[in-house]
């Protein structure tokens, strides 16, 4: 794979770590795959009347990985991506995304990414993404997740997903329907600072009986940056849904949460947290009392909130 | 050695602490006690630096520390053990004992800290958050403090919260340092344990003395009351 030191970068952060993976993977660099590879269980496949993948999951395919990062460092370069992904009953898998922005340009470059998830009966997925842009040009750096998940009886999805420095502009939607005793679990972390806005918004439908969701969002605005989160739990039988949305908030910044729950069944039990705060000043001063500057101490505290 | 000279403390005209003078030699283990709002938290956080004294001069081994900011008095060797541990969105246990520590931790000689204060390995990986009950988090406070292993640790009511069993550990710990340790309390078995004893009262130092002497003290005005 004939890669820039850039991308490499990209991929580094993306991924944790550059190199070919074990397994199925799909490399996308300026909107074009450079690398791709599927395995006996995994079949990666590019669609034919949109640019993006369809990815095959066979059933029972347990303890495999497909990766599939997205590197974009041509400035100007407008993207919408259509990943679908179609996981048989009973497997277990790792989905490793993300998109890294590298702007040195005057163009705003923007990543749509749209991903679906159709997990079968029984199966597992754990979803890792991670989004961030870099680069001083005056061009942004965009980029707009869709994430859909349809889980059939009994599937479980655990989703993290994070925006670390530097995406001037996101709105990130994820949706999702559960059927019989799935389950259905968010980490979400966001950064923004200087001018970034964020909006992030989530439709959870607990359509099946004894279904479960947990969305777990913590955020932090500095600079003038501005957030908003609107999340959306519908319980239409006897099911649990919890949400909590965390923000710290900073300097000039500002965050908007607007929580709703929709109960449409009496057994369902709907719970929403929001905390909206600066940074405690106790929190400061009991780091400070063990060595580290106001600064440091700001920092350890923003790292492990986003943790 | 720390030496205050003269330290008042006034908020809103009211002298939470009044001209209070005193010396600390190195290795001693004092304790400061007396009635609830008498000034000996206000004491302890003027000694950290968590709050400035409105006049007054803090020296540390012959040293002007009195406008040093909390961290280069941490730097100098003081280490405070807050009375109401704070709780951390996101830092594990094991995060902030490595931060007191200053250095890359081993996950096995955190877990001997933790140890210390009765509790087990397992809470290294917990977040510092309500989950855990205030006992604990006071016994992680004290092990940061214990992590730091400085000159001068301050406790600040270190008994508040914890259980009995928790306590008479506390009280060896405290009772096994070699490092000068000024202890705010209550508690009389804890004030038993220091050489020395200071009774606050009104901002100001109304006795100071041996323990037993000051404990003896106090028994007789409690009988005389």
């Amino acid at each position: 794979m004939n890669l820039s030191k850039i991308e490499k970068q990209i991929f580094c952060t993306v991924a944790g770590d550059f190199k070919i993976p074990d397994g199925a993977y799909n490399f996308r660099v300026n909107g074009k795959s450079v690398g791709r590879s599927s395995s006996d269980n995994i079949d990666v496949i590019s669609k034919t009347d949109v640019s993006g993948l369809d990815i095959f999951i066979k059933p029972n395919t347990k303890n495999e990985a497909v990766h599939i990062p997205v590197a974009i460092s041509k400035t100007g370069l407008k993207e919408a991506v259509y990943n679908d992904f179609h996981i048989g009953d009973n497997a277990d898998v790792t989905i490793v995304a993300g998109c890294g922005i590298y702007n040195c340009g005057e163009l705003d470059s923007i990543h749509d990414g749209i991903h679906r998830f159709y997990v079968g009966k029984n199966s597992k997925i754990k979803y890792i993404e991670k989004h961030f842009g870099f680069g001083a040009g005056a061009g942004g750096k965009i980029l707009n997740p869709v994430t859909e998940v349809f889980l059939e009886e009994g599937a479980v999805a655990e989703l993290y997903m994070e925006q670390i420095k530097g995406v001037d502009s996101t709105k990130r939607q994820t949706r999702a329907k559960l059927k019989k005793d799935a389950k259905l679990f968010v980490n979400e972390r966001l950064f923004t600072h200087g001018r970034q806005t964020a909006i992030s918004e989530y439709k959870i439908d607990l359509a099946g009986e004894n279904s479960t969701t947990d969305i777990n969002s913590r955020s932090i605005a500095q600079d003038i940056s501005r957030q908003t989160f609107r999340s959306k739990i519908i319980g239409r039988k006897k099911c649990r849904g919890h949400s909590a949305c965390d923000a710290i908030i900073m300097d000039g910044a500002s965050v908007l949460a607007l929580p709703a729950l929709d109960a449409k069944c009496v057994d369902a039990e709907l719970i929403h947290e929001a905390a909206i705060g600066k940074i405690a000043g106790e929190e400061l001063t009991k780091l400070m009392t063990l060595g580290l500057t106001y600064a440091e101490a700001e920092s350890k505290i923003i790292n492990g909130f986003l943790k | 050695m720390l030496e205050l000279r003269n330290i008042s403390y006034v908020v809103d005209g009211l002298k939470i602490l009044d001209d209070v003078s005193l010396k600390i030699e190195t290795g001693n283990f004092l304790a400061i006690t007396g009635p609830n709002g008498s000034g000996k938290s206000t004491l302890a956080q003027i000694i950290m630096g968590i709050k400035k004294p409105t006049s007054g001069q803090i020296l540390l081994n012959g040293e002007d520390i009195t406008e040093l900011s909390i961290t280069d008095r941490a730097k100098k060797g003081i280490a405070f053990a807050f009375q109401q541990p704070v709780k951390f969105k996101g830092l594990t246990v094991f995060d902030l004992l490595e931060i007191a520590s200053g250095a890359k931790l081993k996950k096995s000689s955190a877990a001997e800290l933790l140890e210390k204060v009765g509790l087990n390995p397992e809470y290294l990986e917990r977040e510092l958050s309500s989950a855990l009950s205030g006992g604990e988090l006071k016994r992680i406070e004290i092990a940061t403090v214990l992590t730091r292993n400085a000159d001068l640790m301050i406790f600040d009511e270190p008994e508040a919260g914890i259980d009995l069993w928790s306590f008479e550990k506390l009280v060896d710990i405290l009772s096994g340092l070699s490092n000068t340790a000024i202890v705010i309390s209550h508690q009389e078995k804890l004030l038993q344990a220091a050489n020395e004893i200071i009774l606050l009262k009104k901002g100001k130092i109304a006795e100071r003395g041996k323990a037993k002497d000051i404990l003896r003290k106090l028994e007789g005005g409690k009988n005389e009351s």
